[in-house]
């Protein structure tokens, strides 16, 4: 291996330290957080600057040989996972902050730059970066803009794609091409909009334009708790169909808010369901607002009701939130996280649904989801050291995911196909889209070699094997939240 | 490939002669509308009129303010010119609002892309793609789209500015603060610039949060001058006249061009001098609306009698790009294909749009670019 003349060309490119071949150094990147899967590379380069991106990705073209871009790997669908005998171009080190033009109210940054940095630069001008996924103090841009990343705070003001507003992305044969620019309205195709979400295949972002909001002058988040999920969930439409736009609407279950007693100490009431809803923005239209949606709250039977008056308090009703995947954790050794879309108004049949699947199974399934917009997050837990455990546990992912298409939905809000769900696509599309698909693709990159593997059904699949916790997190150096 | 023809720069322009018009007009028709998901689907040579009228009988609207609508816009039209109008600035515009498409692509084959849910991240997104798309990669066929509450009520508080940089002063102040804005456009005016800022909500709040953006308004600029607040009827007239573009003069092109505020300065100094070249900012100062005519001499800047070329040349020199919507574009004489409109400041050449072009319409049936 180390003869080989892509390895050569390599090596003349990056000193030892930044080039990765030996088994134990490739370890941490064998996968992403979708752990069940794990793949060795050739071989990990670490570039400092664009120009190594590019000059990488034409030896890798020159070479015909599969590339991975990697960010932070916290990738829940394997997205990042490595293809054997490619090279995965890990860009944590591309973590400039490039210009911060607080009067244009945009950010151009880097692509391993990490989510929450940006709005930590743009606080004191006042503004903030609005996607903020739960891995956000971790997971980079470059990551976010492949995977069209959202979360909870997604429902008013949209995913990533809503704040790209322009890239320079380097195509899989390493041709430059700039999408889009720093305006909020463009001329042509809406080309960055159609490379957000393409999971890898188009190429590499390596420099993003992000818009920056103002910083919402306040919030009101009110949590309340319910005798049943089905309870939560008509709160929810009741609260949809008053037209009151709230930032976020959260609802978990009877497990998930266990996981998040045992996991982050959350002191949430016991009940077998909790909803979350915020509403931001100016003081004065957040409190008429906030007094509409606490009548409607009252109407809807709730069994406890909490209101965060203060900025601790909001933290407080966040953090059992935000720390549920992790904490989920502390109740088996190993879960997936599904991540289908469901019609609003049919979420009380999927979570029926995959309460009796649950059932059938025998396998946990914990829920916290993204209810305003249909987005479930089921939680389904196994111990990986089981015999047939994970395949099981697969295999009821498979059917949440059939269910969440025959309601007419998605098999992925925000956490991508990647090499997780690619089987499942074909299910969501026809032949005919899935071909365009797979044309577009070939068009962009004739080899395939941007993120072979991922996204689209075609082609060989790799070889898996299930070995437990991530390394990283197995080390103790990254954490689940 | 002709929707409603609000827009005859893009469904008339010149063509070979072997070129086939397709008239989508017939394809129209709401397909499914689900107030409780905030989806509908329709056909897309259904107009933004109807979709409208529609919507507001549950409460509902399309927050980017789809321009053209008394002119007989199409849903299809609107996304392949790639038009919002000013309340883009609040949610987002048309390509944050489409979710769901069909199209028939160049070897005649009908595709869906994207969903029917508000949240979907699986596959290309071939919704955003066919935004701006302008008929070139496919003719769309069915569009679904998401949708917003309606505010209960809405203010607009109206500025006056002697000079472009007090203009400019107020609009920083008023972009940036916490205040939610709905639309920010502003114009020329008889002397000096106005400007106008919309704020919607809840009618209770809103007599107390319009007084704080007036003061934001103010206090920002320094000089400002008549400062006027419009309400109910008077206040929906207003941006119903930004909808159909009222200030546009008769018999005028009209042609659009995203920039951003710090662009602005430069944009003035040219077009400012460019009589009688009419013009509206709109979206926070993203979006330039212009209005020229379509023929004579534009003012100090050229001598050629050919204005919509005049502008061309102004745009290349900005660095900008533009968008004629109506009008006739620059004359031929001398000008390659691509600079004839009506894109304007040079053809989009991208080498990403070029390979998906490619494999959408392989023979090249609906144009280049
Ligand atoms: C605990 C936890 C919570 C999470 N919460 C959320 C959530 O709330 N919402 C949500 O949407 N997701 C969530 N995720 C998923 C994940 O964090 C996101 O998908 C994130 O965007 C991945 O970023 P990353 O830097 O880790 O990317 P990676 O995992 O390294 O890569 C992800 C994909 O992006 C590609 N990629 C990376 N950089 C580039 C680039 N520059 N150009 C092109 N392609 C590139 C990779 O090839 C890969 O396909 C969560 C994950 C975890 C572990």
């Amino acid at each position: 291996m180390s003869l080989h003349p892509l390895m050569q060309a390599l090596a003349r490119m990056y000193g030892a330290d930044r080039l990765l071949t030996r088994p134990a150094q490739l370890m941490a990147y064998e996968s992403d957080a979708l752990t069940a899967f794990q793949q060795r590379p050739a071989a990990v380069v670490i570039p400092q600057d664009r120009e190594e991106v590019l000059e990488t990705i034409r030896l890798c073209h020159e070479h015909e040989t599969p590339f991975v871009a990697r960010g932070s790997g916290t990738s829940l669908s394997g997205g990042s996972l490595p293809i054997a005998d490619g090279i995965v171009i890990a860009l944590n080190r591309l973590d400039r902050i490039l210009r911060l033009d607080a009067a244009e109210r945009i950010a151009v940054v880097e692509p391993g730059v990490i989510n929450l940095k940006v709005s930590e630069a743009a606080k004191p001008h006042g503004l903030y970066y609005a996607p903020d996924p739960s891995s956000q103090s971790i997971c980079t841009i470059g990551g976010n803009v492949a995977f069209n990343s959202g979360g909870a705070h997604c429902l008013k003001y949209g995913m990533t794609s809503n704040h790209v507003l322009g890239m320079t992305v380097a195509l899989p044969d390493g041709e430059v091409a700039t999408l889009g620019g720093e305006s909020l309205e463009g001329v042509g195709p809406d080309l960055p909009g159609f490379f957000v979400g393409s999971e890898g295949l188009f190429g590499v972002a390596l420099e993003i334009t992000l818009r920056l909001l103002p910083i919402p002058e306040t919030y009101r988040t009110v949590l309340a708790a319910y005798d049943s999920l089905h309870a939560a969930g008509d709160a929810v439409t009741a609260v949809v169909a008053s037209g009151l736009l709230p930032g976020a609407i959260e609802i978990m279950d009877a497990l998930a808010i266990k996981a998040a007693e045992v996991g982050a100490k959350a002191g949430y009431p016991k009940a077998p369901a909790l909803l979350i809803v915020e509403l931001e923005g100016e003081a004065g239209a957040v409190e008429a607002e906030f007094a509409q949606l606490m009548q409607l709250i009252e109407e809807t039977a709730p069994l406890e009701v909490r209101m965060a008056q203060t900025a601790d308090e909001r933290a407080r009703i966040w953090k059992g939130r935000k720390a549920a995947f992790s904490a989920v954790g502390r109740l088996a050794p190993d879960y997936i996280v599904q991540d289908g879309v469901v019609p609003r108004s049919r979420l009380g049949d999927a979570l029926a649904e995959i309460d009796r699947l649950s059932a059938s199974y025998g396998i946990d399934v914990a829920n916290v989801f993204h209810a305003g917009d249909g987005n479930l997050h089921p939680l389904i837990l196994f111990d990986g050291r089981e015999e047939g455990a994970l395949e099981r546990a697969e295999e009821l992912a498979g059917e949440i995911l059939e269910l969440c298409v025959d309601l007419g939905g998605s098999i992925t809000g925000e956490h991508g196909v990647g090499m997780e769900k690619r089987a499942y696509l074909p299910k969501m599309y026809g032949p005919v889209e899935m071909q365009a698909m797979e044309d577009v693709r070939r068009s962009v990159d004739s080899l395939s070699l941007a993120n072979r593997g991922k996204m689209l059904p075609a082609g060989e699949a790799e070889s898996l094997t299930h070995v437990g916790p991530h390394p990283l997190e197995k080390a103790g150096v990254i954490f689940r939240e | 490939m002709r929707g409603g023809g609000s827009k005859p720069a893009l469904s008339q322009r010149r063509c070979a002669e072997d070129t086939q018009l397709l008239d989508l007009a017939g394809l129209q028709g709401i397909v499914d509308y689900q107030p409780e998901e905030y989806t509908f689907t329709a056909r897309a040579g259904t107009t933004v009129a109807e979709v409208a009228a529609m919507l507001d009988g549950k409460g509902q609207y399309l927050p980017f303010d789809p321009p053209l609508a008394d002119r007989g816009a199409t849903l299809g039209g609107t996304v392949a010119a790639g038009l919002s109008g000013s309340g883009r600035y609040r949610y987002g515009g048309i390509r944050d609002f489409l979710i769901g498409i069909r199209f028939v692509d160049g070897r005649g084959q009908e595709i869906r892309g994207g969903g029917a849910v508000v949240k979907n991240a699986a596959g290309f997104d071939f919704p955003k793609l066919f935004v701006g798309s302008l008929g070139r990669l496919g003719v769309l066929t069915e569009l679904t789209f998401k949708v917003f509450p309606r505010p209960p009520a809405f203010a607009t508080v109206e500025a006056e500015f002697e000079a472009l940089s007090d203009l400019l002063t107020g609009l920083d102040a008023v972009t940036g603060s916490a205040i939610d804005l709905h639309a920010v456009d502003f114009a020329p005016a008889e002397a000096g610039w106005r400007l106008w800022v919309r704020i919607g909500g809840m009618a209770a709040a809103l007599e107390e949060r319009a007084g704080a953006l007036q003061e934001v308004v103010s206090g920002g600029a320094g000089r400002t001058g008549l400062l006027r607040l419009y309400r109910d009827h008077e206040e929906e007239r207003l941006w119903q006249e930004a909808r159909t573009m009222a200030w546009l003069p008769e018999g005028m092109g009209l042609a659009r061009v995203p920039l951003t505020p710090g662009r602005i300065p430069a944009a003035e100094d040219l077009f400012g001098r460019a009589q009688p070249a009419s013009r509206r900012y709109s979206v926070g100062g993203n979006l330039l609306w212009l209005g020229w005519p379509e023929s004579g001499d534009l003012g100090e800047t050229d001598g050629k009698e050919d204005a919509p070329r005049t502008l061309h040349g102004l745009l290349l020199e900005l660095g900008l790009r533009g968008l004629q919507l109506i009008g006739r574009g620059p004359r031929s004489e001398g000008l390659s294909e691509g600079e004839e409109g009506p894109l304007l400041g040079g053809p989009v050449q991208n080498a990403f749009l070029r390979r998906i072009s490619a494999a959408l319409d392989p023979e090249g049936k609906f144009g280049a670019w």
